[in-house]
C-alpha cells in the first residue's frame, strides 16, 4: 500500500501545530521542551518525507543532525530546568522573568 | 656697515632682555640709565650708518641675518635693508626715543612699575627698527606687531584704571582689523610676484595689473589707517592717552603712529602702478587731516588735543601720500616728530606740575611759573602753526605745494585745516599758559613746580630741532636735501619742482596767512577765557559722534547677537538639540522595553506570528 505524501505532510503539519500550541499555552519547562521536541520531530517527518518522494538522501541526512543537535539541546535545557527548579522548586517559566527590560 | 646696523637694531633688544634676566633687584636710577644708554647708542650707531651709507655709491644695502622661513617656494629670510628711506627713519626714531627714555626718568619717577615701563619701552623701540629696517613685508609685519603690543601694553600702564584697560583693550582691536588690511596686502603680493622682499616685488611692481594693484594698495591703506589712526579706525589714538605721558610722545605721536606712512611710502612702486588707490589714499588723508582738526577745537584734556592734532598732522602726511609726494611725507613725518615729542613733553611738564591735571579750563596763566617748559612749548605751538622759519612751515608748506599741484580742492581742505591748527594750538597754549590762574584748587594753593632737568633737557633739545628742523628740507635746496637722499628709493620726481617759483611764493604766503587767520581768532577767543564760557561745539566734542557710530552700527548689534545667542540659540537650539537627541532615545527605550515583557511564551508567540507572517508573504508570491 502506498500511503500518498500528502497525508505525512498533514501528520506532519498537524504535530507542528500541537508543539507549537503547546509551546504557547503551556507554563511548564518540561512541558514545553516536550512541545518543542515535537515541533523538530515534525520538521524531520517533512524532511524524510520529501527525500523519499524526490529520492534524495540529504534529507534524511539532514535529520541525523537535527536528532543529533535536539538531544545536546535537551541536555542542556533539562540541566538548566533542574538548576532552576532547585532555586525556586517551579519550573514555570512565567517565574522566570528577571531578564526583562 | 653690516655689524654697525645689525648693532643698532639689536640695542634697544640687549637692554631689554638685560634688564629683565636682573629682575627686580635692579635699581630705578640703574634701569633708566641702561634704558636710556642702549637707546642713545642705537642713535649715535645711526648716525654712523647713515654717514657709511652717504659715502656708498649703491645706497641700498641688504645685510643677511639668517634664513627664517624656507617652505615651497616661500622664502624669508631675516634680513635688513639699509636704504635711506630706512635709515632716515632710523635716525629718527632713536634719536626722538633716546631724548623721551631721558624724559621718562623724571616723569616716571616713583612709579611702582618703573622697570615694567622701561622694558616695553625698550622692546618697542627694538620692535619699531625692526619694522623700518626689515627687508621684507613679513619681517616688518613682526615689528609692526611689535609695537602694537608694546602700544597696548603701555596704553593699559594704569591697568587698574578701568577706562585704562579699556583703552587698550580699543587700541588693540582697531590695529587687528588694520593688520588684516596688511596681511592680505602680503598674499596679493605674494600671489602675483611670488616673494616678499621689498627688492624682489619692487623688481617687477610693473608688471602687476591695474585691478591687483589697486586691491593691494587699498589693502595697503586699510594697514595704514588702522596703525597711523586714519578715518575709519581713528578712534583709539585719542583713548590712548590714557598710557603715561611719555608713551603718548613717542608711540603715539612721534614713532609708531607713523608706521603707516613709512609703510605706504615703503611701498611706493607699488603705489605708482594704481592712480586710484592713490587717489583714495589722498581723500582719507585729507578728510582725516580736516575732520581731525575740527574735533581739537573742541576737546577739554590737554592730551586730547595733542591726540587729534597727531590725528590730523598724520592725515597731511597720508595725503601727501597719495599726491605722489613721499619725500614731503617723510618730511612732515620727521618735522612733525619733532615739535609733536616736543608738545607732548611739554604737555607732560604741564601736567607733571599741575599734580596730573589735564584738564585746560584748570589751567591758564602757567607761563611764569614754568620759565623751560613754557618757552619749549611756545617753539612747538609756533613751529605746528605753521610759522616760518619753524619746521613745520617748511614741512607742511612742502606738502601742501604738492598737493596743489595734483588736486585744487583737496589743497583747499589742507588750508582750512591749516587754519584750524593754527587755531586749536593757540587755544590750548592760550589756556595753559596765559589768561588767569585757574588751578589753585588742584595743586592745594601751592606754585606749581617745573621739572627736574632730566624733563627739561629733551624740551630744549627737542625745540631746538622744531626751530631748525626746517633746513633737512628747504624747498629751494630739495634736491641737495632730504628729497635728493631719499630719491633713489622713491624713484619718483616731486611735483613740486614743476611749481614756478612766484606759484611757491604765493602758496607759502597763503599758508602764513591761514596760520595767523587760525591765531588771530583764537586769540580773540580765548585771550579773556571766563570760567564756565563755552565756545565748544558739542559735536566736535564728541568727536563727530563716531564712537556713537560705531557703537550704534557696530558694537550694539553684535551685543545684541550676542545677547539673542546666549538666551535663545544657546539653550534652545544647540541645548535642544542635544538633550533633544537624549530624551528621544529615553522616550523611544521606554516604549520599547515593554515589549520586553520576560514571558517566553510571549517571545515564541511573536516567533510563531513573525514565521507565519514570512510564509504567507513567501506563499503568496509563488502565486
Amino acid at each position: 500500500m502506498n500511503v500518498p505524501a500528502a497525508w505525512y505532510l498533514i501528520v506532519a503539519a498537524l504535530l507542528f501545530g500541537v508543539g507549537a500550541f503547546g509551546l504557547l499555552t503551556r507554563r511548564s519547562a518540561l512541558i514545553m521542551f516536550m512541545c518543542l521536541e515535537l515541533m523538530l520531530n515534525a520538521v524531520n517527518l517533512t524532511f524524510v518525507t520529501f527525500s523519499r518522494t524526490m529520492s534524495d538522501i540529504a534529507g534524511q541526512a539532514s535529520v541525523f543532525f537535527v536528532m543529533v543537535v535536539a538531544a545536546a539541546e535537551v541536555t542542556v535545557g533539562l540541566g538548566i530546568v533542574v538548576a532552576v527548579f532547585r532555586r525556586r522548586s517551579s519550573t514555570s517559566v512565567d517565574d522566570l522573568t528577571e531578564l526583562k527590560g | 656697515m653690516a655689524p654697525v646696523a645689525t648693532l643698532l637694531l639689536l640695542m634697544p633688544l640687549v637692554g631689554f632682555l638685560f634688564v629683565l634676566v636682573m629682575g627686580p633687584a635692579l635699581k630705578e636710577k640703574v634701569i633708566g640709565a641702561i634704558g636710556t644708554g642702549v637707546v642713545a647708542v642705537s642713535f649715535i650707531l645711526a648716525v654712523i650708518t647713515f654717514f657709511m651709507l652717504l659715502h656708498r655709491s649703491s645706497r641700498e644695502v641688504t645685510i643677511h641675518l639668517f634664513n627664517w622661513i624656507n617652505v615651497g617656494t616661500l622664502h624669508v629670510p631675516a634680513a635688513l635693508l639699509v636704504d635711506p628711506l630706512s635709515i632716515t627713519m632710523c635716525l629718527f626714531v632713536t634719536g626722538i626715543s633716546a631724548l623721551i627714555h631721558l624724559y621718562s626718568i623724571g616723569y616716571m619717577h616713583g612709579e611702582k612699575d618703573f622697570r615694567k615701563f622701561f622694558l616695553y619701552l625698550n622692546l618697542f623701540v627694538f620692535s619699531m627698527l625692526l619694522l623700518v629696517l626689515a627687508n621684507n613685508l613679513l619681517l616688518t609685519f613682526v615689528g609692526w606687531e611689535g609695537v602694537g603690543v608694546c602700544s597696548y601694553w603701555l596704553v593699559s600702564y594704569y591697568f587698574t584704571r578701568g577706562s585704562a584697560a579699556s583703552a587698550g583693550k580699543k587700541a588693540f582691536l582697531y590695529n587687528r582689523v588694520g593688520d588684516f588690511g596688511l596681511l592680505v596686502a602680503m598674499f596679493l603680493l605674494f600671489h602675483h610676484t611670488h616673494t616678499l622682499s621689498y627688492l624682489g616685488i619692487f623688481h617687477v611692481a610693473g608688471t602687476l595689473s591695474p585691478t591687483v594693484a589697486t586691491l593691494t594698495v587699498l589693502a595697503l591703506l586699510l594697514a595704514a589707517t588702522g596703525k597711523s589712526a586714519q578715518i575709519p579706525l581713528f578712534n583709539w589714538l585719542p583713548d590712548a592717552m590714557e598710557g603715561p605721558t611719555p608713551v603718548s610722545a613717542l608711540i603715539h605721536a612721534a614713532t609708531m603712529v607713523t608706521a603707516g606712512v613709512y609703510l605706504l611710502v615703503r611701498m611706493s612702486p607699488v603705489l605708482t602702478m594704481s592712480p586710484d588707490g592713490r587717489a583714495t589714499i589722498a581723500v582719507i588723508g585729507g578728510v582725516t587731516a580736516f575732520v581731525a582738526a575740527t574735533i581739537a577745537t573742541s576737546q577739554q584734556d590737554i592730551k586730547k588735543v595733542l591726540a587729534f592734532s597727531t590725528v590730523s598732522q598724520i592725515g597731511y602726511m597720508v595725503l601727501a601720500v597719495g599726491v605722489g609726494a613721499y619725500s614731503a611725507a617723510i618730511f612732515l613725518m620727521v618735522a612733525h616728530a619733532f615739535y609733536k615729542a616736543l608738545l607732548f613733553l611739554g604737555a607732560g611738564s604741564v601736567i607733571h606740575s599741575l599734580d596730573d591735571e589735564q584738564d585746560l579750563r584748570k589751567m591758564g596763566g602757567l607761563a611764569k611759573y614754568l620759565p623751560l617748559t613754557f618757552p619749549a612749548f611756545l617753539v612747538g605751538w609756533l613751529a605746528i602753526s605753521g610759522i616760518p622759519p619753524f619746521a613745520g612751515f617748511f614741512a607742511k608748506g612742502d606738502v601742501l605745494t604738492n598737493v596743489f599741484q595734483h588736486n585744487k580742492f583737496l589743497w583747499a581742505l589742507g588750508v582750512v585745516t591749516a587754519i584750524l591748527t593754527a587755531y586749536y594750538m593757540t587755544r590750548l597754549f592760550v589756556m595753559t599758559f596765559l589768561g588767569t590762574e585757574r588751578f589753585r584748587e588742584v595743586t592745594d594753593r601751592h606754585d606749581p613746580h617745573e621739572s627736574p632737568w632730566v624733563m627739561t633737557l629733551p624740551l630744549v633739545v627737542l625745540s631746538v630741532l622744531a626751530i631748525f628742523g626746517g633746513i633737512i628740507d628747504l624747498p629751494w635746496a630739495h634736491g641737495a636735501a632730504l628729497s635728493g637722499f631719499l630719491h633713489p628709493v622713491l624713484g619718483y620726481v616731486p611735483a613740486v619742482a614743476a611749481a614756478s617759483t612766484t606759484e611757491q611764493w604765493v602758496l607759502a604766503a597763503v599758508d602764513v596767512l591761514a596760520a595767523l587767520i587760525g591765531l588771530a581768532a583764537a586769540f580773540t577767543i580765548w585771550r579773556d577765557l571766563k570760567v564756565g564760557a563755552r565756545f565748544e561745539s558739542k559735536f566736535f566734542e564728541h568727536v563727530w559722534y563716531w564712537d556713537d557710530f560705531y557703537d550704534a552700527t557696530i558694537g550694539r548689534p553684535l551685543t545684541q547677537m550676542a545677547v539673542f545667542d546666549d538666551t535663545v540659540v544657546e539653550p534652545k537650539v544647540i541645548d535642544g538639540a542635544v538633550t533633544g537627541v537624549a530624551v528621544l532615545i529615553r522616550n523611544s527605550a521606554e516604549g520599547l522595553r515593554k515589549i520586553q515583557s520576560g514571558f517566553v511564551r510571549q517571545y515564541a508567540l511573536a516567533m510563531v506570528l513573525g514565521f507565519a507572517v514570512i510564509i504567507i508573504y513567501l506563499v503568496a508570491r509563488v502565486h
